[in-house]
């Protein structure tokens, strides 16, 4: 095949670059193989910006959505012949660090801040290094919002209102570690109980729960729903394709950091070092100014160079500094609030839709009038559809975390309780919750 | 001999890889010891059981669906003169190749609650059609995508029966619904239950469609999301994916059960007997309207692609703006590898899955070898495997393996992607050899050993000649399957030179100015395969009327 025998003409290179020995310092050779979940309008803009400058290098991106990225630097380890992981959520890079499959790097480029808005850039234990931010906000399709008469939406506590029934979509943060982080920081923000209320007040008028994070640009982009809650680039790169959508960050808003790092025994680890310390550069900054890359530079110098609108996070406190983000909270919990979503959200999305439908009903019969039976009702049904089945404590606790990230990896390791009966437990409240709200709901709403 | 070689080939690259995998689903989570309490979490999950629910019902009623569209279809095709009917039939097996994303963000376009369709519908009647909805949406996909198999199956089916049969029928006075009933459709039986068991166990074992439509309450993507969310090992993704495996044999064993002690096979190959039959022209009229009918339902989402592929911006109106090549360009300057790589990897899968199936198929059916239904059941099981889960398994399997002449390690080579896109299509192909085997008499096999032909000049020369059509429709379906695959490529892919098609469009979908380019290069991929479907199909025609003519010349001499 044309790639064997590029690898063959590699190798080559290398060989001869070992026979030459006297070459100056640039000029690196070889190949540089990155693992990356980015789209061809971020790879191929870098890949070029980098070859230009090391012509001796070849660089090659092997696209995996970044589940499947990370299974594939698992699986491969026993004999690695990838050089870089390049993804958005520093999450991944935390699976992957804690299986010991990256290297820690030293950054020679001066002048990156240590973080932007509340949230570090680089992984403290210097593996992973944040080279871009994103924000989170709402994107919504013109057309749609005309069509079916709907106000634009600008803060999160918009997307509860009864007008926005079946029109919103979002995805799970089980499936993207960006809306994992959006989970966490109203979680956080809000407090346990009050968050995960939001979050179902919000996921009451949801028209899909999305399997991919760029279902829901796809989605608002196709018109299948006018709204979604999606990361700035989705929203901001669809919109400058041509299709009638616009975009806006609400006033509170979560900035996710987008990170690098070298996988362990990396074939061309130098060439994997001089990347890092490219996309940290001066030019490979300027790179993500492009309307369609557009992330936020973690280097404060290259907004000076930004066209007039562009949010710049290091002046504009609004922008994700809200929230004073505990990454080791959200560590701790991590695949206990994924968990929770699923089972509250995703899996019972009809149940979760069916009980709002009846809530917001009673409620507009409501309006205007005064019956307190109904009103302890309503309140009653709301408090149904709220109760979540742990507490923030419980969620937080290592011994209870343990059972939905164990690891085996010898035998002697002992762990109590099995996932799939605490979620088989959820699944029973939530289900008998949820129809309770209904049936309450409907009660009211008969009374009015 | 051939039956080891097969069994050791299917140890090796099914079964094992997987069991490297699924193994977890027998583990106690706590303490690592054999046990089966992760399935007494399954049956007693609320969640799971709807979600197996769901998935029977899905499968049946897709069953169902998948029927109407293929019999009309394939009868009318091989029964009368009917002019286009090799177009029809090549027609008919495009549906099969819906290249991933692109052809469900169609089908959302179109059928969607703010689709073309419900956007007129509307305006029209003020009326809006849940087509998309929920189970309803994976239902119409489904059966839309997977009806072919029942088309193609059935069709090689009907053309195997001694026509002497449906002549006699007709000089007794046998006609219309009463012969198909009673007589054709009998006949034609192994055809059709090879087929509709493909479409059923395909249909619940599927994770594309459902995920694509993010409907999470059906088992397949439950297994799915559970594998392959980050961080996550809890086994129950593993238990899930032992339960499909598990049905999808008992729905093929029911199968077998129904076919069992019935005897399908006729002396005389199809084209002898009565020519294909006149229809009246008022008949005529009536059989073009369901045609077309079922042509313009199940080549929608082509349709769509289409659409989606030449239009400039397509949201949220009956069709789009405005019409351009520039997605095609876009595509083109970067697509030429991933084009040559399918046809190379599909093809020589297809290759292997119909030399081996042939070879199933006669171990099972013609020998006396014990067990030897076991191959059959394990090359089957492949159905059921999810992707994730052969691509797994593989990488875990050859990434220790280096080979000398390989570059890197075994599991990065591209030549594994073609075994696992084999080994993924093998049933496909495999149903279609056991159904054609089924109809050829062994007594013809017995006559040429009596006249002293060798046991392998007589599979070479009687046989294997006997079963190309049956040979043809299982090489097409597992070709055409195979050029779109992307869950086991898309772990398996370890350069970016050695792409496939179905990896290009997944790379193209992932960001808003790709759409159009990842629809284009979807119509690249279901041009290339109907070309090649419409080529095999008049290679096998030009083949019969050989056949004939020679046979006639042989009648004529005695």
């Amino acid at each position: 095949m044309i790639g064997h025998l590029r690898n063959v003409l590699g190798a080559l290179l290398v060989s001869a670059a070992a026979v030459f020995l006297a070459v100056p310092a640039l000029a690196q050779t070889g190949k540089l193989i990155v693992v990356t979940s980015y789209p061809p309008d971020t790879t191929t803009a870098f890949k070029a910006a980098f070859e230009k400058k090391y012509p001796g290098v070849k660089v090659e991106m092997l696209k995996k959505k970044t589940s499947a990225g990370i299974k594939y630097l698992q699986e491969t380890a026993g004999n690695n012949t990838s050089d870089m992981f390049w993804a958005s959520a520093p999450d991944a890079f935390e699976v992957l660090k804690g299986d010991d499959l990256l290297v820690k790097y030293k950054v020679k480029v001066k002048g990156i801040p240590k973080k932007v808005g509340s949230f570090p850039i680089n992984d403290p234990e210097g593996y992973y290094k944040g080279f871009a931010a994103s924000g989170y906000g709402i994107m919504w399709n013109t057309r749609y919002l005309k069509a079916k008469k709907l106000p634009v939406p600008k803060e999160w506590a918009d997307l509860k209102k009864p007008v926005y029934f079946g029109h919103v979509g979002m995805s799970a943060p089980s499936r993207s570690g960006t809306t994992h982080l959006t989970v966490e920081t109203v979680l956080q923000g809000e407090g346990w109980q009050k968050g995960w209320a939001e979050w179902k007040a919000i996921a009451g008028n949801f028209k899909t729960v999305t399997e991919r994070s760029f279902g829901v640009p796809d989605g608002v982009n196709s018109g299948q729903f006018g709204v979604g809650i999606v990361i700035d680039f989705f929203g901001l790169s669809s919109k400058a394709s041509g299709f009638p959508v616009d975009f806006v960050y609400p006033t509170v808003t979560t900035l996710v950091p987008a990170n690098i790092a070298i996988v362990k025994n990396a074939p061309n680890a130098k060439n994997a070092a001089a990347f890092i310390e490219f996309l940290l550069s001066k030019e490979g900054q300027e790179l993500l100014l492009n309307p369609k890359i557009r992330r936020l530079p973690v280097n404060p110098a290259t907004y000076a160079k930004a066209p007039s609108d562009f949010p710049n996070p290091f002046k504009d406190s609004s922008i994700g500094s809200k929230v004073k983000f505990d990454l080791k909270l959200s560590k701790n919990r991590y695949n206990v609030v994924n968990s929770l979503f699923d089972v509250m959200i995703t899996y019972r999305i009809d149940e979760l839709r069916a009980a709002t439908k009846a809530i917001q009903d009673a409620e507009a019969a409501m309006a205007g009038k005064s019956n307190a039976a109904a009103a302890k009702l309503i309140a009653e049904a709301r408090a149904a559809v709220d109760a979540t089945p742990i507490t923030a404590v419980q969620a937080g606790e290592g011994g209870f975390n343990k059972i939905f990230k164990k690891k085996r990896k010898k035998a002697s390791v002992k762990v109590t309780g099995r996932q799939a009966d605490i979620e088989g437990q959820w699944d029973d409240m939530v289900k008998a919750n949820y129809a309770k709200a209904k049936e309450l709901a409907e009660k009211a709403k008969s009374m009015l | 001999m051939a039956g080891i070689a097969i069994a050791i080939f299917l140890l090796a690259f099914l079964i094992f890889p997987v069991l490297k995998v699924i193994y977890v689903a027998f583990q106690d989570p706590d303490t690592g010891a054999l046990t089966l309490v992760n399935f007494s979490d399954f049956f007693s999950a609320s969640l799971f059981r709807e979600s197996f629910y769901n998935s029977f019902y899905v499968a049946s009623v897709s069953v169902v669906f998948a029927t109407l569209f293929a019999v009309p279809l394939a009868y009318f095709t091989t029964r009368f003169n009917f002019s286009g009917s090799v177009l029809i039939q090549t027609l008919g097996i495009v549906p099969l190749i819906m290249p991933p994303f692109v052809g469900a963000v169609a089908m959302k376009l179109l059928f969607g609650t703010n689709g073309s369709i419900n956007l007129l519908l509307d305006e029209w009647f003020g009326i809006n059609i849940p087509f998309m909805e929920g189970l309803n949406g994976v239902i119409l996909v489904e059966s839309i995508h997977y009806f072919p198999f029942i088309l193609i199956n059935l069709s090689a089916a009907l053309n195997n029966i001694d026509r002497a049969m449906e002549e006699s029928a007709q000089n007794l006075g046998s006609r219309g619904m009463r012969l198909f009933r009673r007589i054709v459709f009998p006949l034609a039986m192994p055809g059709y239950v090879a087929g509709a068991a493909l479409v059923f166990i395909k249909v619940f074992d599927d994770l594309g469609t459902p995920l694509l439509l993010d409907v999470n309450k059906m088992l397949a993507p439950q297994a799915y999301l559970r594998i392959s969310s980050i961080g996550i090992s809890d086994p129950m993704g593993y238990v899930i994916s032992v339960i499909l495996i598990a049905f999808s044999l008992f729905a093929l064993w029911t199968s077998m059960l129904a076919m069992r002690g019935k005897d399908y096979s006729t002396l005389q190959k199809g084209g002898g007997g009565l020519a294909k039959r006149d229809l009246r022209s008022w008949e005529k009229v009536g059989c073009y309207a369901v045609v077309i009918f079922i042509l313009l339902l199940v080549l929608s989402p082509h349709v769509g692609l289409l659409l989606l592929s030449f239009g400039t911006i397509w949201s949220y109106s009956v069709l789009p703006d405005a019409y351009t090549l520039a997605h095609y360009t876009q595509m083109l300057a970067s697509s030429g590898q991933f084009i040559t790589n399918t046809l190379l990897y599909a093809g020589l899968a297809a290759l292997f899955d119909v030399v081996i199936g042939t070879a199933i198929a006669y171990i099972v059916w013609r020998t006396k070898l014990p067990s030897r239904q076991w191959l059959d059941y394990m090359a089957t099981a492949a159905l059921a495997v999810p992707g994730v889960v052969i691509g797994i398994g593989y990488l875990r399997t050859f990434n220790d393996v280096n080979l000398p002449f390989v570059d890197g390690p075994v599991a990065s080579w591209w030549f594994v992607i073609v075994i696992a896109l084999a080994i993924r299509r093998l049933p496909y192909a495999l149903r279609a050899c056991v159904a054609a085997i089924q109809q050829v008499s062994v007594m013809l096999e017995e006559a040429a050993e009596n006249l002293g032909a060798t046991k392998r000049r007589t599979v070479w020369r009687i046989t294997v000649p006997l079963m190309t059509g049956g040979i043809l429709a299982g090489f097409i379906t597992s070709f055409a399957t195979a050029s779109v695959e992307l869950s086991a490529t898309i772990m398996l892919v370890a350069r970016e030179s050695d792409a496939p098609l179905a990896f290009g469009i997944y790379e193209f979908m992932q960001s808003a100015s790709g759409r159009g380019a990842g629809a284009a290069l979807g119509v690249i991929a279901v041009v290339i395969v109907t070309l090649a479907t419409y080529v095999s199909h008049r290679i096998i025609e030009r083949g019969k009327q050989q056949q004939q003519s020679s046979g006639n010349v042989v009648r004529e001499e005695a």
